[in-house]
């Protein structure tokens, strides 16, 4: 009995010390290993792909943003909107709606979305890309398919005073094929766009 | 292109990366299991810690270690959360209450990496990096050490000894995970995953909305939390988080490094039972399993049967644009039939019936090819079973490898088996029962049962990926679920260590014109279909229930 005390004991002090050496190793050696090569190699994602415009920053370029009008929950139409966001694209509250596919508020929600998108983007419903009508994972993809880009390029030329040729074109040089032509979807991210867009409004 | 045609191309380049690589790989850990000579980092760690590496363990001792390991590691976890607020670099977060800390340090520490907190708003730099980020490593460590014992078990003969869990845990960690993890965190960065210790940063957008940008540690924790198959996100939005994955490429690169140990270790099985082709049998059998889920979930996925998918013109919802469906589909399955629970998009959004074959991914027992080093254990067990259903149909004393498989082993076997389904089916009904269940479902109807089922599946399993509606941080859950995780972990973790023992003391019988030859397609057509029938007759009815009701009824 006592015997098997000492034992369990010096197991437990033998299994304690592995875990702090190991610590020191996986938790402490091995990050700071991989923030040191990583900042000196890759510095700019490693800080999170930050994006400047005349020196200020404004966001990221892997974070998908709001567009809607300061202080309000209304779309902006100068700029091109997002997929609809489960937190109104704040980062600190990633996660989507969890609603499952036969859900009835999930049913209201995509109907409604579909409706906002046709009427502010003067489109018909049928014309509304299925990335436009559903919440992402993360609540802030940076990214929208090239077909809500598309139905968005008539109303953004208008409220900014530019010509739909103009937009397209823009449109056309921000979207991305899939990496290495078969990895991911084609996509449109929303800052770069907007940004450029910004750009060629100003000029 | 079109997208099916780019989603075949991802497979097969998966497919083909993994047969590229599961052989070096593989005799390479053979061979770090095997040496004889220890690195100079590790003789110093023997020495701090005052382990002898080269005393040989029977099963007792073996379990013993794990247990003592696993013990003090859970203990640490929950004080270091419980601190959290009085260490450096805590960005200004509470200490983890109480349930939550217990359940977060046995889900560390059981590989499983289920989340009940958002680490966005929860964690600190310490917890994440000197808490979390070391049980991906040691957890997964653990996993292939008792799963190399059982493969000792089998290669060696009229010895009860199954080596050193010491020296295994070290080897697994310092040899294997932390190297391929380097490898694996520096690609992300430079694709755009972050890697730093800064402050919370607040820029001023476009729109003159202020936006908060997480920092952290990610990189280095996204790649030990996908090649030890743990899974846990270090954001809420885990791997559908722009920062841990940020496009096609890294997608591609996480499927990859969340299976190429799994689908390795059956080659440093074959090595060292000395016959490869044993291990080609059980290679199969999971593949097998992993391509017709894969097959299954996209095909279900691009057809979006659901109603508000009709609605929308595909099933996006809880996916990010970059993924898309398929990629989305080939890293749900990935993630559900190892034991990793990491995801790039939110399951409880799948269509009904996907989420049943993810479903049935984590109640197969996560052996296709399941966690690092559980997978394989899983799966040796399940091939016991086969010989022994095979043996009962010949009416022969069934044997594997040259052992014989008697009494004891088959009580030891069918012990293993029996233990998640207990967990899962009794914790689910206890949880419907009781006022608890009903009040954690986001979802109405079948769904909201499928989202409690597929809690104590995952927990009780491993895996630690959710039906993510579900609202899991209640004391009731906490506690619960955290049970789950450590029996369903530890319990058939004896179970395997005691049939190592009692297979490494047998002498082996030769093998006859009658032995079943397990080397054969013959024998992995068998095991996939006893592991189907065993599990399908388990399951079935509660799988009705939730996701079948719900499929069918679309």
């Amino acid at each position: 009995m006592n015997n098997s005390v000492v034992n369990t004991g010096r197991m437990l002090w033998a299994a304690l010390r592995m875990l702090l050496v190991l610590t020191v190793v996986t938790g402490i050696l091995y990050p700071l290993m991989v923030t040191g090569i990583g900042r000196l190699a890759f510095h700019d994602q490693a800080n999170g792909s930050i994006v400047e415009v005349d020196g200020k920053e404004v966001g990221s370029k892997l974070i998908g943003q709001s567009w809607n009008i300061k202080g309000t929950d209304k779309p902006d139409p100068k700029w091109f909107q997002g997929r609809p966001s489960h937190s109104g694209y704040d980062p600190l509250a990633t996660g989507s709606s969890q609603l499952g596919a036969d859900d009835p508020a999930l049913v209201k929600a995509v109907a409604a979305a579909k409706k906002q998108v046709a009427e502010f983007n003067h489109v018909p419903e049928s014309a509304v890309p299925k990335d436009a009508v559903t919440g992402s994972a993360s609540a802030i993809d940076p990214d929208i398919s090239p077909a809500y880009a598309r139905i968005q390029v008539q109303r953004v030329a208008e409220a900014n005073g530019l010509s739909v040729a103009q937009v397209e074109k823009l449109v056309r040089e921000h979207t991305q094929g899939r990496t290495a032509g078969f990895l991911g979807e084609p996509r449109v991210n929303v800052l770069e766009l907007n940004i450029a867009l910004r750009e060629l409004a100003e000029h | 292109m079109s997208p099916v045609l780019a989603d075949v191309l991802l497979v097969a380049a998966l497919i083909g990366a993994l047969a590229l690589v599961h052989r070096p790989l593989g005799d390479y850990m053979a061979a770090v299991y095997s040496a004889k000579k220890h690195l100079r980092v590790e003789r110093w760690i023997y020495r701090s810690v005052g382990a002898d590496p080269d005393t040989e363990m029977r099963w007792p001792a073996y379990l013993r270690g794990v247990l003592a390991f696993s013990a003090v590691s859970v203990l640490f976890l929950y004080l270091l959360q419980r601190v959290q607020d009085r260490l450096p670099l805590s960005l200004g977060f509470k200490p983890i209450s109480p349930d939550q800390a217990f359940n977060t340090a046995v889900s560390f520490v059981s590989n499983t990496n289920w989340q009940s907190y958002s680490g966005e708003t929860a964690m600190s730099h310490v917890t994440q990096t000197a808490g979390l980020a070391v049980q991906n490593f040691v957890s997964a460590a653990v996993g292939i050490a008792v799963a190399v014992a059982l493969v000792r078990g089998f290669a060696r003969s009229r010895t009860g000894d199954l080596g050193n869990f010491w020296a295994d845990l070290v080897r697994g960690t310092v040899r294997i995970l932390i190297p391929v993890s380097v490898i694996a965190a520096l690609l992300l960065i430079a694709a755009g995953a972050i890697q730093n210790f800064g402050d919370i940063h607040t820029v001023t957008t476009l729109t003159g909305d202020k936006q908060a940008i997480s920092p952290g540690a990610v990189a280095s924790q996204e790649a030990i939390k996908d090649v030890g198959t743990n899974g846990g996100g270090f954001f809420n939005a885990n791997s559908a988080h722009p920062f841990e994955n940020p496009n096609g490429f890294t997608n591609l690169l996480e499927i990859f490094l969340l299976l190429v140990i799994p689908f390795s270790l059956p080659r440093t099985f074959g090595k060292m039972v000395g016959n490869v082709r044993q291990g080609y049998a059980i290679v199969a059998a999971m593949g097998i399993i992993w391509f017709a889920g894969v097959v299954a979930v996209t095909w279900i996925e691009y057809a979006h049967p659901g109603t508000a998918s009709q609605l929308a013109g595909g099933s996006m919802e809880g996916k990010e644009q970059r993924f898309g469906e398929g990629p989305s589909s080939l890293f749900a399955v990935s993630t559900t039939m190892t034991s990793t629970g990491s995801v790039n998009s939110f399951h409880d959004s799948y269509q009904g019936l996907s989420g049943g074959v993810l479903l049935l991914g984590m109640m197969l027992g996560e052996i296709a090819p399941g966690g690092v080093g559980s997978g394989l254990y899983g799966m040796l067990v399940m091939a016991l079973i086969a010989v022994f259903l095979a043996g009962l149909m010949v009416g022969r004393t069934p044997e594997y490898l040259g052992k014989k498989i008697g009494t004891r082993e088959i009580k030891l076997a069918a012990c293993h088996i029996l233990v998640t389904p207990a967990l899962v089916l009794i914790g689910t009904a206890v949880a419907m029962a009781l006022p608890d269940g009903r009040g954690a479902m986001t979802n109405i109807g079948a769904h909201g049962f499928s989202e409690v089922l597929y809690a104590y599946t995952s927990a009780s399993n491993n895996n630690g990926s959710a039906f993510a509606g579900f609202g899991a941080d209640t004391t009731f859950f906490n506690t619960t679920l955290g049970l789950c995780m450590a029996l369903g972990r530890f319990l058939p973790m004896v179970f395997v260590l005691a049939l190592a023992g009692s297979l490494a003391e047998q002498k082996p019988v030769p093998a006859t014109a009658g032995t079943l030859r397990t080397e054969k397609p013959l024998f992995t057509g068998l095991l996939v279909g006893a592991i189907m029938i065993i599990t399908g007759l388990t399951f079935f009815p509660a799988l009705a229930l939730g996701p079948l009701a719900e499929g069918l009824a679309a």
